[in-house]
């Protein structure tokens, strides 16, 4: 396996709100390669943007971690000073936001905008760190970049401006960009542009990526690994042909189910029934239960642990263990398991073995402790 | 710009005309007449005089009259103070009158954003609320109650400033803070609102991944981009302090426009009367003008085009 730039082990957080605790996020665990790109799927309020903005250390104040670490270069991203914390952003760990309208200061050049990092981390001059950002802007693709290093925010496109944000996530060459959502704000002919820049430019860069969607659409065209969330937890995590052809939770089917394909025939528009649990009092057992028709009995009283399918491929579904009855999987699922058992053989036989293993193991591939 | 600021100019031209006009006919509709003591002097006597300052025309003549005059930025003469000209009556206070307005602005201005700032920063802490508590109070405290307090604590209890008079700087602290203080609790407040939302906004959080320190992301980024409101406040702000120093000039003793201003209505005196409105109108266009220029230069959203 490649080298690892960042583990997360086992990160639980928590919001204190005035009707009482709202867990985010409960035990997530998962690591990210260098030159990896890992997307986080997961609907609103699955804790995929609480679990990024906690490796940038930029949680709300009413937040706090439970337990668990984040590892950056050996050290726990959760204890370090707001000192430390900011000597890591925007230098080593850097974030494109999703919309890019607001993420600009409409009162400042945007040149300066783009320079701004370089002159904080890297105690460049403002003329260096200008020229810089003139060649972040050719690189990120605005044209004649030259004429507009003064111009402002509001004087550029919806594209442009997202162009501009990645410029300033990109400029001090950091080890991890974070993505949140960087197209949803866009129209899909932009969306495909800025897909193909992350892309190209992590392909240059060799920087590791975490994309944050709700797409997964978008998730097919840039991911090497996919990790699906529900209720602030990993439901399954694998390569992007794995959970693409190979799901094995119901959420995930779920999900691949409601997105239209150009196979599609039915002329239904499928969907997950029921809405996403409420965090301040969570259910006992999977909390999918409630939306979940292939839910067992089981899964009202404990929590699935992690089943283990391919060194890549963990799904915390009870379906997975040895006693559960052979449920059939939606007409799309099994269409999609065709096409992956055609190119992996051993697929189905995998699954009749997947073992049940621990967060810890199943998710960074560290020994348990 | 230039374009821009020209047509401004023609159209204060025009409002001055207008309330040339209103004022005019309303200072006419006063009860009393310029005469110190008509009441011991002939009808022939009175005539004479009225006949010698133009009074016994039709007033729509008197109006063309004074507005033909002013055109032509003739003021007439004062009736109260023999043979003097209005315009140098004016010349003569609009100094103080203007150094108070001015340095009250800046002080209560300057030091409403950052109390305001700081009370953003630290929101929802001790110092928040007791700031808001401050700038409450002092909204609704009136300023010559204020005046009056700074006159008796500091002027005369600590004897730390001079309690009234116009003699040097030192006579301008008192009636500047107490004239600023308004300006400064309306500022602090909107700018408390106004960073607060502003440092909820994406381009706030945007800085903050950038590595910014807290004190480099107000500096660059939440200051000025919460001024921007603030400026549409000052012109409102600025009527307030003319009309507030009349009050202050006189608890002060200070030689300002401002009491000259309250004695003309009463003796009606209406050459000054004119004279000291037309100047008051001219300082709060000037101000809007200078306002909606800054906005520009602060927003770059609304430069304005030629």
């Amino acid at each position: 396996m490649a080298e690892k730039v960042l583990t997360v082990d086992n990160l639980k957080i928590n919001f204190h709100t005035d009707s009482g605790e709202v867990q985010a996020i409960g035990d997530v665990s998962f690591d990210l390669a260098k030159g990896e790109t890992l997307a986080i799927v997961g609907e609103s309020g699955s804790g995929k943007s609480v679990t990024t903005r906690s490796i940038m250390g930029l949680l709300a104040k009413n937040a706090q971690v439970d337990h668990g670490q984040i590892t950056f270069k050996g050290q726990n991203i959760l204890d370090l000073s707001e000192k430390q914390l900011q000597d890591l952003r925007g230098s080593e760990i850097a974030m494109i936001f999703q919309d890019p309208m607001t993420s600009l200061d409409p009162t400042m050049k945007i040149g300066q905008q783009i320079a701004e990092p370089l002159i904080k981390h890297q105690k460049l001059s403002k003329q260096a760190a200008l020229e810089q950002a003139l060649e972040m802007m050719k690189a990120v693709g605005i044209p004649n970049a030259e004429a507009h290093l003064n111009d402002y925010p509001h004087q550029f496109s919806g594209g442009m401006r997202q162009r501009i944000v990645i410029a300033i996530a990109l400029i001090d060459h950091p080890e991890i960009l974070i993505a949140d959502e960087p197209t949803t704000a866009l129209d899909v002919t932009i969306q495909a542009q800025i897909l193909n820049l992350i892309k190209n430019i992590q392909q240059a860069s060799a920087s590791s990526v975490i994309f944050i969607t709700h797409d997964l659409g978008v998730v097919a065209g840039v991911a090497d690994r996919v990790a699906v969330m529900y209720a602030g937890q990993i439901v399954e995590i694998g390569t992007v042909d794995e959970i693409f052809y190979f799901p094995q939770h119901p959420y995930t089917w779920g999900l691949l189910n409601s997105m239209p394909t150009v196979e599609t025939r039915t002329g239904v528009l499928e969907s997950i029934p029921g809405t996403p649990p409420d965090l301040l009092n969570p259910p006992v057992g999977d909390a999918f239960t409630a939306r979940n028709k292939y839910a067992l009995a089981i899964d009202e009283q404990r929590q699935p642990p992690y089943f283990q399918l391919s060194p890549t491929h963990f799904a915390a579904t009870w379906l997975l263990d040895d006693r559960a009855p052979e449920v059939t999987p939606p007409m799309e699922i099994q269409r999609r398991w065709q096409r992956y058992i055609k190119k992996h053989p051993e697929a189905l036989e995998q699954r009749a073995q997947a073992k049940e293993v621990s967060t810890t193991l199943a998710l960074t591939g560290k020994e348990d402790m | 710009m230039f374009k821009y600021v020209m047509k401004r100019l023609g159209i204060i031209v025009f409002t001055l005309i207008l309330i040339i006009s209103a004022t005019f006919f309303l200072m006419k509709l006063m009860p009393g007449s310029p005469l110190a003591n008509a009441e011991r002097l002939s009808g022939d006597q009175q005539r004479l005089i009225e006949a010698q300052y133009g009074l016994d025309k039709p007033l729509l003549v008197q109006y063309w009259n004074y507005l033909v005059n002013a055109l032509h930025l003739d003021f007439g003469t004062s009736f109260q103070f023999q043979g003097q000209p209005v315009s140098t009556l004016i010349a003569q206070r609009i100094g103080p009158s203007a150094q108070l307005g001015i340095q009250a602005i800046v002080f209560g201005v300057i030091a409403g954003i950052g109390l305001g700032a700081a009370a953003a920063v630290r929101r929802n802490t001790k110092t928040d609320t007791a700031l808001s508590i401050l700038a409450v109070l002092g909204i609704s405290v009136p300023s010559f109650v204020v005046a009056a307090l700074l006159q008796y604590y500091i002027g005369l209890k600590l004897d730390w400033l001079p309690i009234a008079g116009w003699e040097g700087f030192a006579y301008t602290i008192l009636p500047t803070i107490a004239l600023g203080l308004q300006p400064l609790a309306i500022s602090a407040r909107f700018i408390r609102t106004e960073m607060v939302e502003v440092m909820g906004s994406d381009y706030i959080e945007l800085a903050r991944a950038k590595g910014l320190s807290r004190s480099e992301i107000v500096w660059k980024h939440a200051l000025r981009n919460s001024l921007i409101p603030l400026v549409t406040l000052i012109g409102p702000m600025a009527v307030n302090l003319m009309t507030g120093s009349i009050v202050i000039e006189q608890i002060f003793t200070i030689p300002g426009i401002g009491s000259q201003f309250v004695n003309s209505i009463l003796t009606n005196d209406y050459p000054v009367i004119m004279g000291t409105t037309i100047v008051y109108s001219m300082m709060l266009m000037v101000v809007l003008l200078i306002t909606d220029v800054v906005y520009g230069l602060i927003d770059p959203r609304i430069r304005l085009a030629d």
